[in-house]
């Protein structure tokens, strides 16, 4: 038996290891994009503030965890799948034979029709490669644009402030963060990096990218020009799925795959950001590209390779942010449902906001800023469907009790 | 036998000698507030409950983590934040459903019980043997865990 | 080290809030919470000041003790010139609220003057500030909290508070924090209340350290020893409550019963711990739902109770609160509420324990004002006419019940019990039916059937009080050796020792329930760990004595004197009737001159220039 995981991201490392794990004998294969040993995108932000070194992004910390793993770790990139005879070829020309087959090649930055954005001094902010040239631009005090205050930007944002650089963000939605947060939350955000320093530009959009006295001057929609030594794009993702054209694996935005991680394609599984997977929630197939789903992805689809049937009932949408220190977080369906109450704590003064969304008895969705206690409990409630009983009321009139709610429900003091 | 932290809060009586002896132990100091462990009080219901990380197999905090700074000691089956690796990028106290690893924005790292290294200072500060370390498999501590792994997405192998 | 080492001044007249560093000087003197806030109170205040004008001050204090790991570190005091006895007022509580003050990151608060509005003040660290009140003001302690913890969006805020009682300037109002546990007497609510400041609220994330932490947990894990394997602090207390006292002092025949007409009550067992433990007939639960300790507390005396659902005190309209868990019946409240009233049903009493903890009342002086009542209208001094249609006869439990709720919202006739015993039967003329010393109802122990607390009343400094010296440890439960209780030789010298003891121990941020098991040998190593200064027990017991002296002075130059030391006539010249007291007065006048003489005091109790340079005073 021969395991092909193609991409050496969360979902891949975790499928291969999982695969080890249920088949002592079998050769697994992780194929990565990228030269360097298989890291973590969500820890780029922390290697761009030198809060770890670039070891410090490795998805494994043991020397040799994939050799000792039986795992092997090679280098390359597919350029096409060919489902019968159950093959991949790479862009070098080789070709890989499989068995079975996982792909969870991920996403890649999206770069908007904007002129100019291939001038030197603009980058994404995905890949270690892209952190090694931010880290060296983003100087103490130069003049730094981000375009795009998306979850991504965000993130960013807070490493690029810590550096010190003079930022301005331009986002084209009416408030930071809009497909994460709400308008309170969004709004609370804008407030609190502006008190610390950064320019906010929101419902503008960056029209094009010239040369300017610091290296570019960036051009909002508005006219406005903005003079910056960098320009860093997080304008958002897309799967990485070029190499699947004419393979038989059925697209939508996404890799669609069934119950059991599968693709259309015989013996093909797919897992993390490629995917289109069922959404806790709204129990439709969606594009959930997070961390902790993507190893959840990773860890059903490869037990479902290796023989060991288990359905996948959802994966819930969540995100945590940190922006120069103000943290927010969401939870499932945080706009809430129709017809569904809704309970929203807001401490302007302190920067707190939790916003609490039901259905009927349960928690469904949830938001939160400036609160850092038992915020994991939002996912407990909403996942574990529990019926709140006497404590939606509470809840409904003072929704910062939510831990004392989880708490009693799950222990029956109602 | 697996050792692990038996809660009866049948027994407890809130009198938070756990949340001093755990904040000192971690944070020298006596401060429940950096507390990894918690009595909730539910005054009508004449209830306490201490409440804190149950070391659930399912570790979706050490699942969640995207720099392996969470592990597993197999002969303990506690789960350890290593703080040279944790970037504190947060991911775990999101994906935990019982909300027991928290950000703590003094150090930029998670915190959450580690059993102290095998002699937690919360049982051996409990006056009424509310909280104990012992035999995992004596109380209804088993049960917490089996609810608690519904929150997965599939079950667990 | 311990203490914070900083003060919050609120200045609530203008609104100025200020912060200054803990005189260290003083806290050498004074260790901390009673000593060290009646330091700084005699310091800045007028002892002629009138107990509720914006003159005078008030303090919330810890002790260097509160939130540390020692077993029972979580009290504060709240010191002011109480308006119920003119005295100085000093009020103990536990719960959860003083540690809170102090994780804050404050020794002490000290409030001046008077809102121009209704106010609370909010501590979230070094976030202070004044925020209105209106809309809580007219509303009970427990509807208080609920709303300013849903103000604050915090539920682990805690928050201390006043009722209506307060407001209104009940005498014996009370200061109750986290619900149920109370900064009970000489009427400190009262002067909170005049003050305009509702409530405080209080959250903190600072930390208390402690000098020598290895030692401070060799000295506090050995206290917390000898707390559990002491027969009263170990098994007594946790499984009984205070309560257990019920039926052992009725037993000693010196149980204050219808307002000191007699010395045993036959409806004691009715009303006593093991009553609370049995299953009743309705719902087949007991009174006592669970027992709940205070902060750092390792005994855990705090009684969690609920009322038969089928009592009469529950039926009608309204009474959905009272239906659920709270703050149950202790011993001092089921005696003043029972004993003293002539009323044991159980039920009744829990209820008005309840209302006591909702309206913020003192249950010993609102009990034994109802039993003076009680006297009043059953010697036809006072009738329906006056009582607004009250019963007022000895064990009528719905009587007392309505003169609970009354009083709690200060009321009708509840208005007038909320003067005080004292008052209540001057203004009809019989000054003699109020069982109380320097206007202060005393409470569960008759002096004819325990002679020491004869002496303990009448030279408290608040006014009649059992935690000042709580010889009954001695003469009853024989802790630390037996005396008889029956008789007067030795009781100076013990009372003596017990207040300045006490008065050490109330300065340490600790429970004075702790010295049923604790001496002051268990208790210095504890403080000496954690504070500079070198804290043996003859300093101890040096900083005790000079608290006590220094309260005294206080009391002198406010106008209440040695002719004060006195207990009321019906204790001195009316006999015990049966029991094992049958026959015997209270000897007060055996007690009190040696008491001076031990005091070193003058032959009219004035501390003498030698004691007082002797003390540093």
């Amino acid at each position: 038996m021969h395991y092909l995981v193609l991409g050496a991201g969360p979902a891949g490392v975790t499928a291969a290891e999982t695969l080890r794990k249920h088949d002592k004998t079998a050769k697994i294969t992780l194929l990565g994009g990228e030269p360097e040993p298989p890291y973590s995108r969500m820890a780029i932000p922390y290697y761009l503030i030198e809060k770890v070194g670039e070891d410090g992004t490795y998805l494994r910390q043991q020397e040799n965890h994939y050799q000792d793993h039986g795992i092997d770790y090679v280098h390359g990139t597919a350029a096409a799948l060919q489902g019968k005879a159950k093959r991949i070829k790479l862009t070098d020309g080789s070709e890989i034979q499989f068995d079975k087959l996982l792909i969870c090649t991920g996403a890649s930055p999206i770069t908007p029709p904007v002129p100019g954005l291939d001038r030197d001094g603009v980058y994404n902010c995905w890949t270690l490669e892209d952190a090694r040239h931010i880290a060296r631009l983003a100087q103490k005090g130069e003049p730094v644009v981000l375009m795009g205050a998306g979850f991504i930007g965000s993130i960013i944002l807070e490493s690029l402030a810590l550096k010190g650089v003079n930022l301005t963000v331009v986002e084209m939605g009416d408030r930071m963060v809009p497909r994460m947060l709400d308008e309170t939350a969004g709004v609370m955000l804008q407030q609190w990096c502006e008190n610390k320093g950064v320019r906010v530009m929101t419902k503008t959009m960056i029209s094009e990218v010239t040369d300017g006295p610091e290296g570019l001057t960036v051009h909002t929609k508005d006219g406005d020009k903005l003079d910056a030594k960098l320009l860093v794009v997080a304008a958002g993702v897309q799967p990485n799925i070029g190499f699947l054209a004419s393979s038989g694996v059925e697209i939508e935005h996404g890799i669609l795959v069934d119950h059991y991680m599968r693709t259309s394609v015989p013996d093909v599984y797919a897992a993390g950001d490629v995917c289109q997977a069922t959404d806790f929630s709204t129990q439709k197939a969606e594009m959930l590209a997070i961390q902790p789903v993507a190893v959840e992805h990773g860890r059903i689809a490869a037990q479902n390779m290796a023989g060991k049937v288990t359905p996948h009932e959802g994966s819930l949408n969540m995100n945590v942010l940190e922006s120069m220190g103000l943290i927010t977080a969401s939870f499932g369906l945080w706009m809430g449902v129709e017809g569904g109450d809704s309970a929203k704590m807001v401490d302007l003064e302190n920067n707190r906001y939790l916003r609490l969304e039901f259905d009927g008895n349960k928690l469904v969705g949830g938001q939160a800023v400036g609160l850092t206690e038992h915020v994991g409990i939002l996912r407990g409630l909403i996942q574990t469907e529990l019926d709140l009983g006497p404590w939606k009321d509470k809840l409904l009139k003072s929704p910062e009790r939510l831990p004392e709610a989880y708490i009693a429900v799950s222990h029956g003091i109602i | 036998m697996q050792l692990a932290l038996v809660i009866d809060p049948g027994k407890c009586t809130s009198c938070k000698q756990c949340e001093m002896a755990c904040a000192y132990e971690k944070e020298q100091t006596f401060n429940p507030a950096k507390s990894r462990i918690r009595i909730f009080d539910f005054h009508e219901e004449a209830r306490f409950v201490p409440y804190t990380c149950t070391q659930c197999d399912e570790a979706w905090c050490q699942q969640a983590c995207p720099v392996n700074a969470i592990t597993t000691d197999h002969a303990s089956g506690v789960k350890i934040v290593h703080d040279n690796l944790c970037v504190g990028c947060k991911v775990c106290t999101i994906a935990c459903p019982f909300g027991t690893i928290n950000y703590n924005a003094d150090t930029g790292k998670v915190i959450k019980c580690d059993l102290c290294g095998g002699d937690p200072a919360c049982a051996k500060a409990c006056p009424t043997d509310a909280i104990t370390y012992s035999d995992v498999e004596q109380s209804g501590f088993e049960k917490m865990k089996a609810w608690a792994a519904k929150t997965d997405a599939a079950a667990q192998s | 080290m311990a203490w914070t080492k900083k003060i919050l001044r609120i200045n609530l007249t203008s609104g100025e809030i200020t912060t200054e560093p803990l005189n260290m000087e003083w806290a050498q003197k004074y260790l901390g919470q009673r000593g060290l806030a009646t330091k700084y109170f005699t310091e800045e205040t007028d002892p002629t000041v009138d107990p509720l004008s914006p003159e005078n001050k008030l303090i919330f204090a810890t002790g260097p003790l509160t939130g540390t790991c020692a077993s029972t570190g979580g009290r504060y005091s709240v010191i002011t010139k109480g308006p119920l006895t003119g005295a100085i007022a000093c009020s103990n509580s536990g719960g959860y609220f003083g540690p809170e003050l102090k994780f804050s990151g404050y020794d002490m608060v000290i409030l001046e003057g008077k809102s121009p509005k209704p106010v609370y003040l909010s501590i979230f660290n070094d976030k202070v500030q004044l925020k209105d009140a209106s809309h809580i003001w007219g509303k009970s302690v427990w509807d208080a909290d609920a709303a300013i913890k849903a103000e604050v969006q915090d539920p682990l805020a805690h928050i201390a508070a006043i009722g209506v009682s307060g407001e209104k300037g009940v005498l014996y109002s009370c200061i109750v924090n986290n619900l149920h546990r109370a900064a009970g007497r000489s009427g400190v609510g009262a002067v909170m209340g005049s003050k305009n400041l509702k409530a405080i609220v209080a959250r903190g994330s600072n930390g208390v350290t402690v000098k020598d932490p290895q030692g401070f947990f060799a000295a506090t894990d050995a206290g917390k020893k000898v707390l559990a394997e002491n027969a009263v602090t170990g098994e007594g207390l946790p499984a009984f409550g205070t309560q257990v006292l019920m039926n052992v002092i009725n037993e000693s025949g010196a149980m204050p019963t219808r307002n000191c007409r007699d010395t045993v009550f036959e409806g004691a067992h009715d009303i006593s711990a093991e009553a609370m433990a049995e299953p009743r007939r309705s719902d087949g639960k007991a009174n006592l739902s669970t027992n709940q300790a205070c902060f750092g507390c390792t005994i855990a005396c705090g009684r969690v109770s609920t009322i038969d659902p089928t009592h009469f005190t529950l039926e009608g309209e309204g009474k959905d609160r009272y239906k659920h868990a709270s703050g149950g019946l202790e011993y001092e409240a089921a005696w003043a509420l029972g004993s003293a009233t002539g009323v044991n049903d159980l039920d009744a009493l829990t209820y008005a324990q309840f209302l006591c903890n909702e309206h913020g009342l003192d249950p010993i002086s609102l009990g034994a004002t109802i039993a003076a009542a009680m006297d009043l209208y059953e010697e036809g001094v006072i009738n329906d006419e006056i009582t607004g249609g009250l019963k007022l006869n000895f064990g009528n439990a719905e009587a007392l019940v309505k003169a609970c709720e009354l009083t709690g919202i200060a009321e009708g006739f509840g208005a007038e019990l909320g003067m005080g015993s004292k008052r209540l039967c001057e203004k009809y003329g019989r000054p003699e039916l109020s069982m109380t010393v320097k206007g202060q109802e005393f409470p569960a122990y008759d002096p004819r059937g325990i002679q020491g607390m004869g002496l303990t009343y009448a030279t408290s400094n608040r006014g009649a009080c059992h935690l000042r010296s709580y010889t009954v440890s001695s003469e009853i439960l024989g802790i630390p050796e037996k005396t008889d209780p029956l008789v007067t030789d030795g009781k100076a010298a013990l009372v003596k020792a017990f207040q300045d003891a006490t008065a050490a121990v109330d300065s340490a941020g600790i429970c004075v329930f702790t010295t049923f098991a604790w001496t002051l040998d268990d208790i210095a190593p504890q403080i000496d760990t954690a504070c500079e200064g070198g804290w043996s027990v003859d300093k101890l017991m040096e900083v005790g004595e000079r608290i006590w002296n220094m309260e005294r002075q206080y009391n002198m130059a406010a106008g209440i004197k040695g002719d004060k030391d006195t207990l009321p006539d019906r204790l001195l010249k009316e006999a015990a009737k049966a029991g094992p007291a049958q026959g015997l007065v209270a000897g007060l006048d055996k007690m009190l001159p040696e008491y001076y003489q031990l005091r070193g005091w003058s032959t009219d109790g004035t501390p003498t220039g030698e004691t007082l340079s002797r003390l540093g005073l």
